[in-house]
């Protein structure tokens, strides 16, 4: 008799917590994630097609519905999907010329939240992360240690970092140790 | 760490998030098969050297991910302007290594999330 082999898909570092003083890491749930390329007389077809109009403006995101869109570049967009829905499919009965990519399991987010969050980050990431400079909502990818990450601010205490998978190990290992510090 | 301006970002940036990547302004021949050996030799392996003012490309790898040049000056280090690729040569005997548009990028720390006036002045404010 045959047997049915079943595969679950394990999520990197699923339900991991660090608590520092000031501070809080958690990995969070999985999520659709899109990266998305285009020009820019296809962006306002684009989003229409997913709810959210796609930000113009250097480091800067746009949130709806659970749905996010970061800048990243001037013709390039990391979209998360946190509310179930597909965002390649939403693009797909676009006409105009783009790219658009699931990327969902590729990356790991962390959430850091807390007052010492923007000073746990900046243990490792060169940028400027002060509430002048990168006020809430604000969104860039940079580095941290020796990694590329994307940082979003998604409150004035809270942040979420944004790794790839392969790299998910480290960039946790260097939070938990900065969150340690922080205090 | 240097500051160093993109022009797509709009802002300065931290050097880490940058890679250099060679001189600028080096135009590909629009028929490469038929230049001779010496002209292919000058236009792949010969680059100019130069010390002072130096054009560059740069590369926003671990941001924007945008090419862009610059013009630096290779004995202070210092970046005098950034422009998008495609633009134009400036001319550099507006830029001095004091003044200039990317002047302000060596302002003290607590003047730096001060945005840039529109219009700049070529006189050093730094």
């Amino acid at each position: 008799m045959a047997k049915i082999a079943t595969a679950a898909r394990n999520p990197a570092h699923a339900g991991k917590n660090v608590g520092g003083e000031g501070v809080a890491l958690k990995v969070l749930e999985p999520a659709s994630r899109m990266s998305l390329r285009a020009r820019p007389d296809t962006i306002a077809a684009l989003s229409k097609a997913l709810g959210v109009t796609l930000p113009q403006k250097p480091k800067s995101s746009a949130a709806k519905a659970g749905r996010t869109a970061l800048w990243l570049g001037p013709d390039e967009w990391l979209v998360i999907d946190e509310a179930g829905g597909d965002p390649v499919a939403d693009c797909a009965g676009v006409k105009g010329l783009h790219s658009a990519v699931d990327v969902s399991h590729r990356n790991v987010a962390i959430a850091v939240t807390g007052p010492n969050a923007a000073a746990t980050i900046s243990s490792g990431c060169p940028q400027d992360l002060s509430l002048a400079a990168f006020p809430v909502g604000a969104a860039s990818r940079t580095i941290l240690g020796k990694v590329e990450i994307v940082v979003l601010r998604t409150g004035e205490d809270t942040f979420r970092v944004e790794c790839w998978r392969s790299f998910s190990d480290y960039v946790w290992g260097f939070l938990s140790e900065a969150a340690r510090d922080a205090g | 760490m240097l500051l160093i301006r993109c022009p797509y970002c709009e802002e300065e940036r931290p050097e880490l998030e940058f890679r250099n990547a060679g001189e600028a302004h080096i135009a590909r021949p629009t028929d490469i098969a038929s230049i001779s050996d010496e002209d292919f030799e000058k236009f792949f392996f010969i680059r100019s050297n130069k010390k002072g003012l130096v054009f560059e490309r740069w590369r926003h790898v671990h941001g924007c991910a945008r090419f862009f040049n610059a013009v630096r000056d290779s004995v202070s280090d210092k970046f005098l302007l950034t422009y998008k690729a495609g633009e134009p040569k400036p001319d550099v005997s507006t830029l001095t290594a004091e003044g200039g548009p990317a002047a302000w990028a060596n302002r003290p720390p607590d003047q730096l999330n001060e945005k840039p006036k529109s219009k700049r002045s070529t006189k050093g404010e730094a």
